[in-house]
């Protein structure tokens, strides 16, 4: 199994980072129509608690992605960028990582706060407990603000994060978005690692 | 016949609850019919996983019954239930409950009950088969009825039963909720 390397990342880094991308989209787009008044009232039930249960699975996966940020090697940073690009880079890195935690933990405050009480039944596998907080319209109506707006501010970041990427393909033509596809190097002139030290997990790399 | 059997009959009538008292009444009293008074009180539960769930009532309804002096089994009980009055403590639970989702409240506007059979379980017991309607849907349902009292030209019953709401496409929620609503009912009846 591939880990990040020094130039590129690995396996778990960009089956992660691309697993929360499509899961958030989709959940987006799942919260922009379930909270539609004409939808069918069943379907919206339905749509709810699918947006619970998916919304927690990112949850779960944003853990397990800052897990492996904080005991793993992080590739440098693209020789190209110069030290403006890298603090914003790792900014909204950092932001949106954060954010994929904000938004799904304040959507389990809504849950846990509606005075209507219905249980996040996981998959209809598993009942997952409220949070220790009071049921109350209020507490409802502030945490729905926190996860409605924490969730705009995250599809605002991930579409200037996007551009960014392909701006960086398309125009600079240097690595930062192939290397997150898994193909790190040959895009450009600054594919050779940052560092030149031998490591086992470069060459390992190197071959695929 | 029992005098005890007699207030049976009367239980067909989903009916029931009341200060009355439990002692048996006479056969000849409790003979007639009765129209189900606005006082009484219909309460259904559904039970959600991982504990508590819905409470709710209807504050509309309608009904009557007839208690056959001479055989129990001719007794009869008609009861209508107006899904639109349905209430919970949650307005927004009300709400769902009379859409599209569960009754329906607009285009099927009553829930309907009427007896079939009515037979005697004890003193004071009974049990009343019938047909439910709902969304248009008919299957035959179970109540079991305990007489409360006679007073007067009132009666008063306790009614029970658990109704599988899936029967009636009224499924949605589930398994989060369970598919058995439990109805526990207080049913009075004035003597016409």
């Amino acid at each position: 199994m591939r880990r990040d390397r020094v130039n590129g990342y690995g396996f778990w880094a960009i089956g992660l980072h691309w697993l929360i991308a499509v899961l958030i989209l989709g959940l987006v787009g799942l919260g922009f129509v379930m909270r539609r008044t004409a939808v069918d009232p069943a379907l919206q039930f339905s749509l709810y608690q699918w947006h619970k249960s998916v919304g927690f699975v990112v949850l779960g996966l944003a853990v397990l992605r800052g897990l492996i940020w904080l005991v793993g090697r992080h590739p440098e940073a693209v020789a190209s960028l110069g030290p403006v690009e890298r603090r914003a880079a790792l900014s909204t890195h950092l932001t949106l990582a954060l954010l994929c935690l904000v938004v799904p933990l304040a959507g389990w405050a809504v849950a846990s706060t509606t005075p209507l009480n219905i249980p996040t039944f996981f998959f209809d596998l598993v009942v997952i407990p409220p949070l220790p907080l009071g049921r109350s319209e209020a507490g409802e109506g502030f945490w729905s603000l926190v996860h409605a707006g924490a969730a705009y501010l995250l599809l605002a970041l991930a579409a200037l994060h996007a551009a960014a990427a392909l701006y960086h393909h398309f125009v600079r033509r240097d690595e930062v978005l192939s290397r997150m596809l898994g193909r790190p190097g040959p895009h450009g002139p600054h594919a050779a690692p940052a560092s030149p030290a031998p490591n086992p997990l470069q060459r390992e790399g190197s071959k695929q | 016949m029992k005098p005890v059997a007699l207030t049976l009959l009367v239980l067909p009538a989903l009916l029931c609850v009341s200060s009355v008292q439990a002692a048996a009444p006479e056969l000849a009293q409790a003979a007639g019919t009765y129209v189900i008074s606005g006082s009484s009180q219909i309460r259904f539960t559904v039970d959600q996983v991982g504990g508590g769930g819905i409470n709710g009532k209807f504050t509309k309804f309608a009904g009557r019954m007839r208690i056959d002096g001479n055989s129990i089994g001719a007794s009869t009980v008609s009861f209508t239930l107006y899904p639109q009055s349905v209430a919970t403590p949650e307005q927004r639970i009300s709400d769902f409950l009379r859409s599209s989702a569960v009754f329906d409240a607009e285009t099927y506007p009553t829930v309907t009950f009427r007896s079939t059979a009515v037979r005697q379980t004890g003193e004071n017991t009974a049990i009343v088969d019938g047909m439910l309607t709902a969304r248009g849907i008919t299957h035959r349902e179970q109540f079991a009825v305990r007489l409360q009292g006679l007073k007067g030209g009132t009666i008063a019953f306790n009614v029970t039963g658990d109704v599988y709401r899936s029967r009636y496409k009224m499924d949605v929620g589930t398994p989060i909720y369970l598919n058995v609503v439990k109805f526990d009912m207080d049913i009075r009846g004035d003597k016409r």
